[in-house]
C-alpha cells in the first residue's frame, strides 16, 4: 500500500466513530498495541521532547526502506505516534520525505499537531522527515 | 460605641454572591467542546470582569492618548488614570509611598527588574542569593542568568517531602556572602503558603534584603508589604482579574533610589544631552517606554473589583471550595496529592497513579473543563517529586461546588478510558 492508500484507510476507519470518546478509545487501544522500542534505543539520542509528553522514536533502514519503532510516556501522544508509524513505516526515504499527511486533519486530530500542545508529536513528523532525508543522501 | 462598631463589622463578614459574581465573567458563559465551560486554570490566568473589560473599551474609545507627555486633554485624563492605578496599587498593598510603585509588563519583569539592576549595583563575584527549591522558572533563571555574569552563586532553601519550605535549614544558608533573599509567597505547582514574615525577619537579622513574587498571592490573601517587612514585592495584573501585559515592583524607597534604570528611554529621563542623561525620579527611572496604558488603567478596575468582594470573603469562599474539591477529589481511583503542606492556597496538584497528566488534560478539554497539566514552569518542584509533571486545577473566586463535581466526574470518566 502506498502511503496514501494508508492514510485514506484510516480515515475511513475513524469514519466509523461519530464521538470523541470512541475515537479517543481507539487510539488509546493503538497507543496500547504500539510495538514498543528497544529498550536500547530508549535514549537520549533517539528523544523527541515535548514540553509535555516525551516520543521516543528509532529509524531502521532495512532493503532502502525504513521501519520505524517508538514510543511515548502518555497513551494518547503514543497512539497518535502509531498512526504516524503505521502511515510512514515500510517505505523509501524518498516517499517519507515527500508524504503530505492529511489524514491527521481529516479524521479530525489537528489539534494534536499544534505548536501549544507541545507533546512532540509535530516535532517527532519533523524527524520522521529528517531521517528519511538523512537517509536518502 | 466605637468598639461595638469594630466588633459588628469584624463579624459582619461580607459573603460572596455567587451568582452575581458568575454573571460579571462574560466568558463563564461560553461552552468549550459542546460542553459549559469548567474553568480551573486561573493559577495561570484568571478570566476578567465586565468591570475590566469595560475599561479598556472605555480607554480606546475616550481616552487613547499617551501618558506622561502631552499637554493636551486626552493625554492629561490618560496620565490621571494610569496614575490612580498606581494609588490604588499603594494601597492595594498598602505601600508608605506611591513612588514605590512600579508598574511593569508582569511579575517576571518585576523579577527581571531587581536581578537586573540590584544586581547590576550590589551583587559581585561570589556573592550568594538564597533562592527556594519551589520556585517558578521566572525567580529562578534571571539569578543564574546574573551567577553566570557576575560570578555569584545561589544557595537554595529546600522543601520538604509535603511541599514546605525548610525554613531551619533556611536559616542556616546566611553567610557574610549574602546579598539577596528571593523566594514565593505562594507556590504556583503546590499551591503551598509559606511563613513569609517570619522567613523576612530571618533575613533581616542578617541584613539582607528579601524579594518577595507575590504572583499567586495577591488575589487570595490580604498583602501589606509594611507589615510584612518586605524590601520588593512583585505581581501580575493578569492572575487577580485583571488584563495581561501589567505587573507591579513595589521596592522601598532607598533601594530604588540606590539601583540604576532598568531600560533607557523615553519617561526614565530628567534631561538628554548627547553626552550625558540625567534620569527621572521614581518610579518614572523604571518605567522607559510606552507602558501598556489599557492594561495599567483598567488594573485599578481590577483591584476595585476585589475590593469590592473583599479579599477576606474571597478567601473564605476559595477556601471552603478548596476543602471540598480535596474532600471529593480524595474519592477519585488512584489519585495522588502532590504538595499537601499545611498552609494551602488555592491550588491543587495531582496525579491518576497509571496515567500521564497530559492525557488526563486531553480528556478533560473534551469536556469542557480547562485545567493545567505538566510541570508547571517549576521543573525543580518536579524533579523533587521524581514525576514529569501534574494535574493542575486552581481555584477563583467565581469557581463553585459545581466545578469541583465536574471535575470529579471527569477524572472518574478519564480514568476509566485510561486505566
Amino acid at each position: 500500500m502506498t502511503i496514501n492508500e494508508k492514510q485514506d484507510e484510516l480515515i475511513e476507519d475513524f469514519a466509523f466513530y461519530t464521538d470523541w470518546m470512541e475515537k479517543y478509545e481507539y487510539i488509546i487501544q493503538l497507543g496500547k498495541e504500539l510495538p514498543l522500542i528497544h529498550d536500547s534505543y530508549k535514549t537520549e539520542e533517539y528523544i523527541i521532547k515535548g514540553c509535555q509528553s516525551r516520543v521516543w522514536l528509532y529509524p531502521n533502514m532495512n532493503e532502502g526502506k525504513i521501519d520505524f519503532t517508538a514510543d511515548s510516556d502518555a497513551i494518547i501522544t503514543k497512539g497518535l505516534v502509531s498512526l504516524m508509524v503505521k502511515v510512514l513505516s515500510g517505505h523509501t526515504p524518498k516517499e517519507i520525505a515527500s508524504a503530505d499527511l492529511y489524514f491527521i486533519d481529516k479524521i479530525g486530530l489537528k489539534e494534536h499537531l499544534s505548536p501549544t500542545r507541545a507533546n512532540g508529536l509535530l516535532s517527532m513528523v519533523k524527524q520522521m522527515k529528517l531521517y528519511a532525508i538523512a537517509l536518502s543522501a | 460605641m466605637l468598639t461595638l462598631y469594630i466588633i459588628m463589622g469584624s463579624t459582619e463578614l461580607k459573603k460572596i454572591d455567587i451568582n452575581k459574581v458568575r454573571s460579571d465573567f462574560p466568558i463563564l458563559k461560553r461552552e468549550v467542546n459542546g460542553k459549559p465551560l469548567v474553568y480551573l486554570d486561573n493559577g495561570a490566568t484568571t478570566q476578567k470582569p465586565k468591570q475590566v473589560i469595560d475599561a479598556i473599551i472605555h480607554y480606546y474609545e475616550e481616552m487613547n492618548s499617551n501618558v506622561h507627555r502631552g499637554v493636551h486633554y486626552l493625554s492629561q485624563i490618560s496620565t490621571d488614570a494610569f496614575e490612580v492605578t498606581r494609588r490604588k496599587v499603594k494601597e492595594f498593598i498598602n505601600a508608605e509611598h506611591e513612588h514605590e510603585v512600579i508598574i511593569t509588563k508582569g511579575t517576571t519583569e518585576s523579577i527581571n527588574i531587581i536581578a537586573s539592576c540590584y544586581g547590576r549595583a550590589f551583587i559581585g563575584k561570589d556573592d550568594e542569593i538564597i533562592i527556594s527549591a519551589m520556585e517558578h522558572h521566572s525567580n529562578i533563571v534571571p539569578w543564574q542568568m546574573l551567577c553566570d555574569e557576575k560570578g555569584c552563586k545561589l544557595r537554595i532553601i529546600p522543601m520538604t517531602a509535603e511541599g514546605d519550605l525548610d525554613v531551619e535549614t533556611y536559616k542556616t544558608l546566611f553567610s557574610e556572602r549574602t546579598k539577596l533573599v528571593s523566594f514565593t509567597y505562594v507556590s504556583n505547582a503546590l499551591g503551598t503558603i509559606n511563613p513569609v514574615k517570619e522567613m523576612i525577619a530571618i533575613a533581616h537579622q542578617h541584613e539582607v534584603p528579601v524579594l518577595l513574587d507575590g504572583a499567586q498571592a495577591v488575589q487570595h490573601l490580604k498583602v501589606d508589604v509594611q507589615e510584612l517587612n518586605v524590601d520588593f514585592f512583585a505581581f501580575s495584573g493578569h492572575k487577580m482579574y485583571g488584563p495581561t501585559g501589567v505587573g507591579v515592583l513595589y521596592g522601598k524607597e532607598n533601594f530604588l533610589n540606590n539601583m540604576p534604570p532598568y531600560q533607557g528611554g523615553g519617561d526614565m529621563i530628567k534631561e538628554v544631552t548627547l553626552e550625558k542623561t540625567t534620569y527621572n525620579e521614581l518610579p518614572f527611572k523604571f518605567e522607559a517606554g510606552t507602558p501598556n496604558i489599557e492594561a495599567g488603567i483598567a488594573l485599578a478596575n481590577a483591584i476595585d473589583y476585589i475590593n469590592e468582594l473583599g479579599l477576606e470573603a474571597i478567601k473564605r469562599h476559595e477556601d471552603e471550595l478548596l476543602a471540598y474539591a480535596i474532600q471529593e477529589l480524595s474519592k477519585v481511583k488512584s489519585i495522588r496529592f502532590i504538595g499537601t503542606a499545611k498552609e494551602k492556597s488555592s491550588v491543587i496538584s495531582f496525579l491518576i497513579d497509571g496515567t500521564h497528566p497530559y492525557d488526563i488534560g486531553v480528556i478533560l478539554d473534551k469536556l469542557g473543563i480547562a485545567v493545567r497539566t505538566g510541570h508547571h514552569c517549576a521543573q525543580p518542584v518536579m524533579d523533587q517529586f521524581g514525576i514529569p509533571g501534574t494535574v493542575r486545577a486552581s481555584l477563583a473566586v467565581y469557581n463553585t461546588k459545581e466545578d469541583v463535581d465536574v471535575l470529579v466526574a471527569g477524572l472518574n470518566r478519564a480514568a476509566d478510558m485510561l486505566l
